[in-house]
């Protein structure tokens, strides 16, 4: 471990060399942009952060950083995050995912990675299409999508990666939106302080094949009224002036009101470290879709042993017991014989 | 053959014999031979062994299908198979009776458990009449002998219930074929006393069975006479005894010890090759990880992260699995990672046979990816030569930067041999050579760092793991420039990088032992070609043709891919070629491809190794119709 303290960088040292090759206009700029004016406030070392990524538009994102990078395959981050993070606990494993490669191909991958706890940040670009294979529906795609793989209208149910996530045991879940730098920054910055994997999940505009998806929800004169953020330890609440709130009813539904009508005592205020994760799958459900007003922030952070951690202190313990391993003591805890 | 007298019997001395232990699947014949085989060895026999069972845990009960076999020959002199037709079958019920009675050599010995033999068992195996009153088995020595109603005999005075007693009927028997064959006992007793020391009750009646069968032996006026095997003249050294598998999870401890880089193991569990990560499990103090994956692609990937970070990443699967890894096998071969795949080949396609060998994924090794995309092949011989097949691929992986399957197969996961142990302070050490600092010279003159500037003698790239700061670089499964590793779409570099990886490994033919011919008159007619597990059943099989006077020579491969740089101008030597192979021909094909020589392939494809007499006759009618 080193004690030197980590010399200040900035916005540019974090960016490679490389030409950026995303469409202009494409949501993935202000996410790119993100990470880079919050990576110099992180106090983290860029020889010690590893972003890792599968494929597709998103998955490009390793090579406009100027730290290690690893641009695998379509869907296996999480699980090469895992061999990483597990063996380089020093490191700062980042995973660059997008809402085809985390939750179609590499939709077990993701799961695991999150029951497991292993300790990596994902965030999964969600432009609710296929942007790099040229405007295919995607798992997140809303049903009766029109896209040249479903010219008449997808007819699937579309996931939802929160309650996708908070269902898998994640103990770190969070959405924001490319639209505000400040959210993503603050959602970013909590999920790499997390110990554990941390899914973020980013609402990004393809403008090239679903432009203008989350704008209802996202827009400048819109978020007030239809973004709903949670905030620990806060009443849920929002709307210009927060004129609406959440309210848990007797049954357990979660339904938005005016909090004229409820009193201000009634709004159930947020905690996203509850060991039980159905309050945080409620909210998540809150929305069907971004064109209701729908939550963001941090639905749950919950501390788990993390996967990598565990393993080390088996090793550790066995060290202990048994001392460091002996070649020739293995070879031979079997029955031997000498021959004369 | 001596005879000597002792007590009532005599005692028979034999240069081998071939032993088959048969019961139902719930009959612990695996334990059963397992342990024969232990006390043979500890006793200086040299042996072999076939462990012989079916995919079902437990297909239903006395039915054929759930029968379980294990094969052991034990000899007093260097044999290299389990033996091509048993002398002596252990039959603990009338399907295993029926289920091994062709295998059998003419005249063999049975001895049957007579209490299994009932009209329902009898059913169950498909007899119509009991075999052993109706004179079907005139041709065979019979020992019937009541194994179950006297172990819940020696085991009621224990306390143990009739059903429980039961269960220690293979206990019984392997102390009948201790006495049979003079095996000593105090081995077995001892294995009996530790395992099942936290069950006093399961110990006492273990113990009981087999003293009593041992007695059983000695004081029933059945047998006329018991045997000796006597021990093998070993070349001096400390051995023990060492199955596939282990030897190859203990050559991963070794080379990873000899690399000074952590071992990661990603994984998801397959026959055969599961043992591989029961064995890596438990040795954490060697500060192994083994991590048990959602499924083979993360198995595979895991390890690709781990050798990202430095560690030594290694995979281990059978051939369902290994067509699930191969995109990821092609990345590693695009991002030039050190990474081991390891494939115990089994019965295909599909599903195929599980728990039967086979070796046709050799052409899958060679050509089973997208684009090219070429990968060294290294192929395990025998139980113990796991373990330096294992050290061997971990070597070139780390030394070229390369993924490298590693093939074994069913057979030898499983079988077991004496193996005589290495000194490990004299196996040659792997250097990982990470990249410490900048090799190129950016356009405003400050060193920088290029993660695909090859070493002219190797053309391996660096490996630069993370944590270096200066050293930061990007690489992935797009093509990249040659030199800088940034993505490029350059046709020409693209051709370029093709031929680089092509060359690369290539290279290797280079770095890798000549193949060893056994030719001993020097003027042998026909060479045959072997590769893996089929060694043992070669070697035998060619010493049986040259005992029969015919100029046979022998060279077995272990490098698959890259061939040895001598291997056509031994083929080249030999006007006959014979390539015995259990698939439809593969290596064949290979040779036949690379060197341009008629190679004859010899194909067997029963999920069963090839008997020495197969190779035998095949030799022999090669030479006729050549003649
Ligand atoms: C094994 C495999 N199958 C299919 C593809 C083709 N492919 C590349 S990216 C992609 C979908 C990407 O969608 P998403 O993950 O949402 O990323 P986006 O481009 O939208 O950022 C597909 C199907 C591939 N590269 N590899
Ligand atoms: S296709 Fe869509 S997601 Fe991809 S770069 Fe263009 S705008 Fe961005
Ligand atoms: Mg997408």
């Amino acid at each position: 471990m080193t004690t030197t303290a980590v010399p200040p960088t900035t916005r540019k040292d974090w960016a490679s060399d490389q030409e950026v090759r995303w469409c202009p206009g494409c949501g993935d700029y202000s996410i790119l942009a993100a990470v880079q004016m919050l990576l110099p406030e992180l106090g983290v070392r860029r020889e010690n952060t590893v972003f890792v990524s599968g494929i597709g538009c998103a998955a490009r994102f390793p090579y406009y950083m100027s730290t290690y990078g690893l641009h695998s395959i379509h869907g296996r981050a999480p699980a090469i995050a895992t061999g990483l993070a597990t063996t380089r606990p020093d490191l700062d494993v980042w995973v660059v995912t997008g809402d085809g490669d985390a939750l179609s191909i590499g939709g077990n991958h993701l799961i695991h990675a999150l029951r497991r706890n292993v300790r990596m940040t994902i965030l999964m670009f969600n432009n609710q299409i296929y942007g790099l294979t040229k405007g295919q529906y995607s798992p997140t795609s809303e049903v009766a999508k029109v896209t040249k793989s479903t010219p008449f209208g997808s007819v699937d149910t579309p996931f939802n990666p929160i309650s996708l996530a908070l269902g898998a045991e994640a103990t770190f879940v969070a959405r924001t939106h490319d639209m505000d730098r400040q959210h993503m920054q603050e959602t970013f910055r909590r999920a790499h302080e997390h110990r554990g994997a941390a899914f973020v999940e980013v609402y990004q505009n393809c403008n090239v094949f679903n432009d203008g998806a989350f704008e209802k929800i996202t827009g400048r004169d819109v978020r007030a009224s239809m973004l709903v953020p949670l905030v620990h330890g806060q009443p849920i609440r929002f709307g210009e002036s927060l004129q609406n709130g959440v309210v848990q009813r007797p049954d357990g539904r979660l339904e938005i009101v005016d909090v004229a009508d409820v009193g201000e005592d009634a709004i159930l205020v947020h905690d996203e470290q509850r060991p039980d994760p159905g309050l945080a799958f409620a909210l998540s459900r809150l929305s069907h879709g971004p064109d209701e007003p729908t939550p963001i922030g941090v639905f749950r952070a919950v501390e788990r042993p993390e996967y990598g951690s565990s393993m080390a202190r088996q090793i550790a313990d066995a060290q202990e017991r048994r001392g460091a391993g002996d070649l020739k003591a293995l070879l031979r805890s079997g029955a031997t014989w000498t021959v004369e | 053959m001596t005879t000597t007298e002792e007590h009532q019997h005599q005692r028979r001395q034999l240069d081998r014999v071939v032993i088959r232990f048969a019961g139902d699947s719930g009959d612990g014949m695996q334990l059963t031979g397992d342990r024969f085989t232990a006390s043979s060895a500890l006793f200086g026999n040299d042996l072999s062994t076939f462990p012989d069972f079916p995919a079902e845990i437990r297909a239903p009960a006395g039915t054929l299908a759930g029968v379980s076999a294990f094969q052991v020959q034990i000899a007093d002199y260097d044999i290299l198979t389990p033996g091509d037709v048993p002398n002596v079958l252990v039959a603990m019920n009338p399907a295993a009776l029926k289920a091994n009675l062709g295998v059998l050599e003419q005249g063999a010995t049975l001895v049957v458990n007579s209490d299994s033999f009932d009209e329902r068992s009898l059913g169950k195996a498909g007899y119509a009449s009991n075999p052993l009153n109706d004179g079907s088995l005139a041709a065979y020595t019979v020992y019937e002998v009541p194994m179950t109603s006297l172990t819940q005999e020696v085991c009621k005075e224990a306390g143990v219930k009739p059903r429980d007693a039961e269960r220690s009927k293979n206990f019984f028997a392997l102390g009948l074929l201790s006495w049979l064959y003079t095996r000593p006992t105090e081995p077995t007793i001892q294995w009996i006393e530790k395992r099942y020391a936290d069950r006093p009750l399961v110990l006492e009646a273990n113990a009981r069975a087999f003293r009593a069968g041992y007695h059983f032996g000695e004081t029933a006026e059945l047998f006329e006479a018991n045997y000796e095997v006597p021990p093998a003249h070993f070349p001096p050294g400390e051995y023990t005894q060492v199955s596939g598998n282990q030897a190859l999870a203990w050559g991963l401890i070794a080379a990873s010890r000899l690399a000074g880089l952590p071992l990661f193991l990603g994984s998801y569990p397959i026959t055969p090759a599961s043992d591989i990560l029961h064995e890596l499990s438990r040795r954490k103090e060697f500060g192994v990880r083994t991590f048990q994956a959602e499924d083979e692609i993360a198995g595979v990937g895991s390890a690709i992260g781990a050798a990202f970070g430095g560690a030594l990443g290694v995979t281990t699967t059978s051939g369902p699995g290994l067509d699930l890894k191969s995109e990821a096998i092609g990345l590693a071969v695009n991002l030039e990672l050190p990474l081991v795949v390891v494939d115990i080949q089994r019965g295909g396609p599909s599903t195929g046979l599980p728990t039967k060998a086979e070796q046709a994924d050799l052409l899958h090794a060679m050509y089973g990816r997208h684009g090219e995309a070429p990968v060294p092949i290294v192929a395990a011989k025998t139980p113990s030569h796991c373990f330096e097949a294992a050290i061997e691929a971990v070597r070139i992986a780390v030394k070229y930067r390369t993924p490298v399957i590693l093939l074994s197969d069913g057979y030898l996961a499983n079988g077991a041999e004496p193996w005589r142990l290495p000194d490990v302070d004299r196996i040659e050490p792997i250097d990982p050579g990470f990249a410490a600092e900048a090799n190129h010279v950016g356009d405003d003159g400050t060193p920088v760092f290029w993660p695909y500037v090859r070493d002219p003698g190797t053309l391996a790239r660096p490996w630069a793991p993370p944590g270096v700061p200066g050293l930061e670089h990007r690489i992935g499964g797009l093509e990249k420039a040659d030199g800088s590793g940034n993505v490029s779409y350059d046709p020409a570099n693209h051709e370029r990088m093709v031929r680089l990886r092509a060359a690369k490994v290539a290279g290797i033919a280079r770095d890798v032992p000549a193949v060893e011919v056994d030719d001993d008159t020097g003027d042998a007619e026909l060479l045959v070609l072997g590769w893996g597990s089929t060694y043992g059943a070669i070697v035998a099989g060619v010493r049986r043709a040259r005992a029969r006077g015919h100029k046979v020579a022998h060279a077995h491969l272990v490098h698959m891919h890259p061939f040895p740089s001598n291997l056509g101008e031994v083929l080249a030597r030999y006007r006959t070629v014979l390539v015995p192979e259990m698939n439809l021909g593969q290596l064949s094909r290979l040779v036949r491809a690379e060197y341009l020589v008629d190679a004859h392939s010899f194909s067997k494809v029963q999920g069963v190794p090839f008997r020495a007499g197969e190779i035998e006759s095949a030799i022999e009618s090669l030479l006729k119709g050549s003649a």
